[in-house]
């Protein structure tokens, strides 16, 4: 039995805003998110660009903005996740691999930034390692963020994050600014840190890439987590279980590039029930209620017509 | 890197501009000022008692009945030479009263510059680091209040607490009273310049301080310090990694553009600590209509200005690697 290293349930995260002057409002960008992570298994979260796949990872590193608020639970390797909690393990056992260059400091030497300043022998020689793996140049070492190309800045933060002994890796749009060969790379970087033992959590909006080296697959749309399939239902369209899931099937270039009609709904007009309604043809009445999370065929829906 | 020589040609250049308009506008201010100087320096009694003759010989020292135009290109003349002229009220070549005042001037300036600039920057930083808790509102506070007190008020509440009431610091002047000229140690001037120079840095302190939080609150919600945070990096060690290069570029630019602010606070605050100083100088030369020595203390002061900022300019170029290296590049 592989012990579960992460466990995300009924994650909610809202924004406070203010609008007109002092009138405050909830903006309930995360609404429902369950994800579980085993060890040595990665789980890729697939959704559209603005869905906010990106708190996710800020909140399970307790990083989330001053003005969010977080609801649901997070369990890590069997213990709640709470804040002191998280800032005794982040940076050591739970690492993330961030979106872009603007995640590191300007001002800071490569070297400086993967050893996080550290300079001793131990340091020094994994940087080494570490850069040797990556196909990283010694000079790199000596370069500030500006002067790296796209991929090796990619390169560096992969880095900063296997320079530790992680448990748990959260990549945040790992591939974004990589070719198809670097971003294969990366991808199967991460797959090897699952190999390894660690559970990996990579968000992205790339199924396809996701699809090559995933274990499985939570699908993420408008804030809301719809379903939770292994890779191999994949293979054909009837063994998904979402209605959305399945237009994302469909859209894949091998299976008819097809698209549908409408996009995701913005946070502010969210339909009532499922998210999906006003794009899906199943849509009933009934869809305008909770939508509870169920498990089917080893993997898990939020869809009444599911079987 | 070979774009030195164009880069210094170009700030010198603008430096010539710089100086020829200061003068210009100095010397038309003071044309257009309607103090007299016969009455201002000679006094209304005296001039009456004058003959005609004497009364023309004071209006040709003054140069009362010259024309602006004239004045003003047989000034610039001399000044090109590097003469600056005579000072009317002192009675002394104008390079050396300005000698004798800037010394005096110059440690109350450096003084208050460096205290304003170290204190302002790291209260600054503190606040910015606990943003909202209460060591951020009190030095928010703080600052807020002092930069709204005016300087002359500050300075002379200074002087009754400490040398009226305490009687521990002298109320004014440079050196003691009635003591010879050789009889000054340093410790009395050094005594005689802590009320001007600590009124100077108080209100130099709220500027610096209000600004670097702003920029140190910037940095800490930035991406970079995020991810620091998010890799276990806190308090001291985020700050000495990420905090302080990234707050010090900014810093540097305004604690060289607060020079002009504490020239400007250092002829108030001169005036009220009767000290001997450029700034008072400039007072005195600006009421007595002394034009070859308050055009040459406005220039003086303007170079100053220009010198810091230069000086800011070329830092960052040391410090900003994406200024040195990527300038070396291109």
């Amino acid at each position: 039995m592989k012990e579960t290293i992460l466990k995300i349930e009924h994650m909610n995260i809202s924004f406070t805003q203010y609008t007109q002057g002092m009138r405050q409002i909830e903006l309930p960008v995360i609404r429902n998110l369950d994800v579980e992570v085993k060890e040595g298994e990665m789980v890729a979260i697939v959704g559209s660009s603005g869905s906010g796949k990106s708190l996710l990872a800020h909140a399970v590193m307790g990083i989330l903005p001053y003005n969010a608020s977080m609801g649901g639970i997070m369990v890590y390797r069997g213990e709640l996740l709470t804040e002191r909690r998280i800032r005794q393990l982040r940076g050591k056992e739970i690492v993330m691999v961030p979106q872009s260059i603007s995640f590191l400091d300007p001002l800071t030497k490569v070297s400086a930034q993967i050893t996080k300043g550290k300079k001793d022998m131990e340091s020094r020689k994994k940087l080494r390692d570490i850069l040797n793996r990556y196909h990283l140049e010694q000079s790199v070492e000596d370069k500030y963020p500006f002067e790296l190309s796209g991929g090796m800045s990619r390169r560096v933060m992969i880095s900063t994050a296997m320079i530790e002994n992680p448990k748990l890796v959260i990549a945040d749009e790992p591939t974004p600014g990589l070719d198809l060969k670097m971003a294969k790379k990366a991808m199967a970087d991460f797959r090897e840190m699952a190999n390894m033992g660690a559970g990996v959590l990579v968000i992205t909006h790339d199924l396809e890439l996701a699809l090559e080296v995933a274990d499985k697959i939570v699908v993420f749309y408008a804030g809301t987590t719809i379903e939770e399939a292994n890779i191999s239902d994949f293979d054909w369209e009837e063994t998904l279980r979402h209605p959305y899931t399945k237009a994302l099937w469909r859209a894949l270039p091998q299976n008819g590039f097809q698209f549908i009609e409408g996009s995701q709904p913005y946070v502010k007009d969210m339909p009532q029930g499922c998210p999906f309604s006003p794009r899906c043809k199943q849509c009933s009445q009934e869809c305008k209620n909770e939508i509870p999370y169920k498990e089917i065929r080893d993997g898990r829906v939020r869809c009444i017509y599911a079987s | 890197m070979k774009k030195w020589p164009a880069y210094m040609g170009k700030q010198f250049v603008r430096m010539v501009l710089l100086i020829v308009v200061v003068s210009i506008v100095t010397f038309a201010l003071m044309k257009a000022s309607p103090i007299d100087p016969l009455q201002a320096n000679v006094g209304q009694a005296a001039l009456g008692s004058m003959s005609q003759e004497q009364i023309e010989k004071l209006q040709e020292y003054w140069g009362v009945n010259t024309p602006p135009v004239k004045q003003y290109l047989e000034w610039a003349k001399d000044f090109i030479k590097g003469d600056m002229g005579v000072s009317l009220l002192y009675r002394q070549p104008v390079t050396k009263v300005i000698g004798v005042k800037l010394g005096n001037s110059l440690f109350l300036m450096i003084f208050a510059w460096v205290l304003s600039g170290i204190l302002g920057i790291v209260l600054g930083v503190i606040a910015g680091m606990n943003r909202g808790k209460t060591v951020d509102k009190g030095i928010k506070g703080y600052c807020l209040v002092i930069s709204s007190t005016p300087t002359f008020w500050l300075a002379l509440l200074l002087l009754m607490i400490f040398s009226v009431w305490l009687k521990l610091l002298p109320i004014g002047l440079s050196v003691p009273i009635g003591v010879e000229a050789s009889g000054v140690t340093f410790a009395d001037r050094v005594r005689h310049a802590i009320l001007p120079a600590v009124t100077l840095s108080i209100t130099g302190v709220s500027n610096i301080a209000l600004h670097t939080r702003e920029k140190m609150i910037d940095i800490m919600e930035s991406d970079y310090v995020l991810f620091a945070r998010s890799r276990g990096e806190t308090g001291w060690k985020l700050f000495w990694q990420h905090g302080f290069r990234n707050v010090l570029l900014p810093a540097i630019t305004l604690q060289f553009a607060s020079i002009s602010e504490i020239f400007g606070g250092s002829v108030l605050v001169e005036q009220v600590f009767s000290y001997p100083g450029l700034g008072q100088a400039a007072v005195s030369a600006g009421l007595g209509s002394d034009m070859p020595l308050l055009m040459a203390i406005t220039i003086v002061s303007a170079l100053f200005v220009f010198g810091g900022n230069l000086i800011a300019n070329l830092l960052y170029g040391v410090i900003d690697p994406r200024i040195r290296r990527g300038g070396a590049k291109g």
